[in-house]
């Protein structure tokens, strides 16, 4: 298939970081270093001293992890409603798209890692805590029914700190169901499907598609986890180790099979296109 | 006679000891003598207490609002699984373990006749008294619950028996073994297997439908809610936490949150409603359960009608559609801005 015959649609690359001024220096939360903005984003946004994986917007992930100029947005239109007229709701939701030109947490579209063809979806912590409401569910949903229409292997960023959102109440509840149904989908005709797990990852997201992955990576240091430690009813006079609900932790407990440090992740994930694309194309 | 009434249930607490005490002065038959004396007919007294009571009865439940139906759904009275289980079905025979590692009293299930019809019922259990509330982890499944029942839901499926699930619990478990265990991994395992379970599916939330804990075994063909059971992303003091920082505003967060059956209807999330005895389940066990059984029989016979492709189909497509959201034409105008 030759670069660019495969999209039908022109090319809408939106990924660059718009630039704000006064961000020139970032500081890191973990170790308080000060890097030049610029060095830093040329760092892939990791700490030069301490490592830390600083949050990045969906477009940010996007341009980092594909291939140059080969993403496609799909359903960039999909805007959540206020279904339950839920207080203070409508106004949350028009700061969070002016602050992030999004519609809504979640972009969605096709791209080429290394030139392996699949769609990829990226969250973004930014729109609302990358909580996932009506909107999500039905984006993440319509990718995994394409995927398996057009046979291409699934790659999801998750940077869902909000879990389910509660501003829509019982309807975002459903989307668990529904964009776990949706890995159903996926699983039952063997589409692959590979979740790279970034921070934070938490409660209704993780306990729903996220955690679903046929490979499951994960950012180093990333939250993630079923309940917040405020939330969580811990018992009293358990200590909890230090690095709970962490991609460390959860790798430990058999929940997530690497942990891939930012600068490999392209690389990882193009590997793991081929090892999983490669066995179907035999097999067929 | 409820042991510990909730606040709005206190008028009837009162109007029930009147009449246990009218009740009581009637079998003794010299105060029957000294009122019959006096021209008092104590029987037309306990007639006259027993229709004001019917009457207040039908005035506070006619007006609860989303924060007593909260009250409801949780009142420690209200029947549990086992206890329609054991209402609804015969011959159960519970069946136990994850067959990894442990077994979760949290999550109850096993064979039973439902109408002489072999099914496999399960549902998460909360205890009566301290002690067995502590064992069962008042309604809130770990891991291995959820695991547990998985197996069941595969045994029902291997045996092509009908599934019969009730749902009852404040949330799933969240401390630090649950999470060592995997809590999210294995609800998100069942939500995918339960669509694709070539079985036919009735869930019934009869009490508390806390948010991913019940979801996690609750995706059915039909889902039916009790009219005083909740059904919610977050429980309300949770919300009234994040909200607002302060969770005694729960009850604000009840109305805003919708969690009522009458709002699970009306969004389409839920099937049927099924109506409670006056005043609430508690107070009439067995008409509850002859309700309960009348719909779920009605449910699951329509859906053994249909094909194991059409099940998962019509399952497939009903969770599907579910959520509420907008699709503009084009692009969202901040969108363009950014990219030219
Ligand atoms: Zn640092």
């Amino acid at each position: 298939m030759a670069r660019g015959g495969w999209f039908r649609r022109p090319l809408r690359n939106g990924n660059r970081p718009a630039p704000v001024p006064g961000d020139l220096w970032t500081k890191c939360p973990r170790c308080g270093e000060i890097s030049f903005t610029r060095d830093l984003e040329r760092n892939l946004k990791v700490c030069p001293k301490c490592g830390y994986h600083h949050k990045l917007t969906a477009r940010e992930r996007i341009q980092m992890t594909v291939d140059p100029d080969s993403f496609e947005e799909i359903d960039a239109g999909v805007c959540s409603l206020d279904p339950l007229g839920f207080p203070e709701y409508a106004e949350k939701l028009m700061r969070a798209q002016q602050a992030t030109g999004l519609c809504d947490a979640i972009v969605t579209g096709y791209a080429r890692i290394e030139g392996y063809p699949l769609l990829l979806a990226a969250a973004d912590f930014a729109f609302m805590g990358g909580s996932m409401g009506g909107a999500l569910g039905e984006k993440v949903v319509r990718m995994m029914e394409r995927a398996v229409r057009e046979r291409l292997p699934v790659v999801v960023f998750t940077a869902n700190g909000g879990g389910a959102r509660m501003q829509e109440g019982l309807f975002s509840l459903m989307q668990m169901a529904k964009t776990s149904a949706g890995v159903a989908l996926l699983h039952r005709e063997a589409v692959p499907y590979i979740v790279v797990l970034t921070d934070p990852t938490m409660a209704g997201v993780y306990a729903s598609f996220a955690s679903l992955g046929d490979i499951i990576l994960a950012e180093p240091g990333a939250t993630i986890g079923f309940a917040g430690r405020r939330v969580g009813n811990q018992d009293l006079g358990v200590k909890l180790p230090d690095d709970f609900q962490t991609a460390e932790f959860q790798q430990r407990c058999g929940m997530v099979d690497r942990v891939v440090p930012r600068r490999e992740m392209r690389g990882t994930l193009a590997l793991l296109l081929g090892l999983l694309a490669e066995e179907r194309a035999h097999a067929e | 006679m409820l042991n510990n009434p909730l606040d709005f249930e206190k008028d009837i607490a009162e109007l029930d000891a009147l009449i246990a005490e009218l009740k009581q002065m009637g079998r003794d038959p010299s105060v029957r003598a000294d009122a019959a004396q006096k021209g008092i007919d104590i029987e037309a007294r306990i007639a006259e207490v027993e229709a004001a009571r019917e009457e207040r009865l039908r005035q506070i439940f006619a007006n609860l609002t989303p924060w007593n139906q909260v009250q409801m759904a949780r009142h420690p009275q209200r029947p549990y699984t086992l206890d329609y289980i054991r209402m609804l079905c015969d011959d159960f025979f519970e069946l136990y373990g994850d067959r990894i590692n442990a077994d979760d009293p949290a999550i109850v299930g096993g064979l039973a006749r439902f109408q002489g019809r072999p099914v496999v019922v399960l549902g998460h259990q909360k205890g009566r008294d301290l002690k067995e509330r502590q064992q069962r982890n008042f309604g809130s499944a770990r891991p291995a619950g959820f695991r547990k029942a998985l197996r069941l839901m595969k045994l029902a499926e291997k045996f092509r028996k009908p599934l019969i699930i009730f749902v009852d619990t404040p949330a799933a478990e969240a401390n630090l073994m649950a999470e060592e265990e995997g809590i999210s991994t294995t609800i998100a395992v069942n939500l995918r297997e339960m669509i694709m379970l070539r079985v036919p599916i009735v869930v019934a939330v009869i009490g508390e439908g806390g948010s991913g804990g019940a979801l996690g075994i609750a995706v059915g063909d039909r889902v039916l809610m009790l009219e005083h059971a909740i059904y919610s992303v977050i429980p309300p003091e949770g919300c009234a936490a994040i909200l607002w920082k302060d969770r005694n505003r729960a009850a604000e967060a009840a109305e805003a949150l919708k969690l009522t059956a009458r709002h699970a209807l009306e969004f389409g999330l839920v099937d049927a409603i099924v109506p409670e005895p006056i005043g609430g389940a508690h107070r009439d066990p067995q008409a509850m359960a002859a309700t309960l059984k009348a719909a779920i029989a009605e449910h699951l016979s329509a859906l053994l009608a249909l094909s194991p492709d059409a099940l998962t189909q019509a399952r497939y497509a009903k969770f599907r559609q579910m959520g509420r959201w907008q699709e503009l034409p084009a692009v969202h105008p901040e969108v363009e801005a950014l990219e030219t």
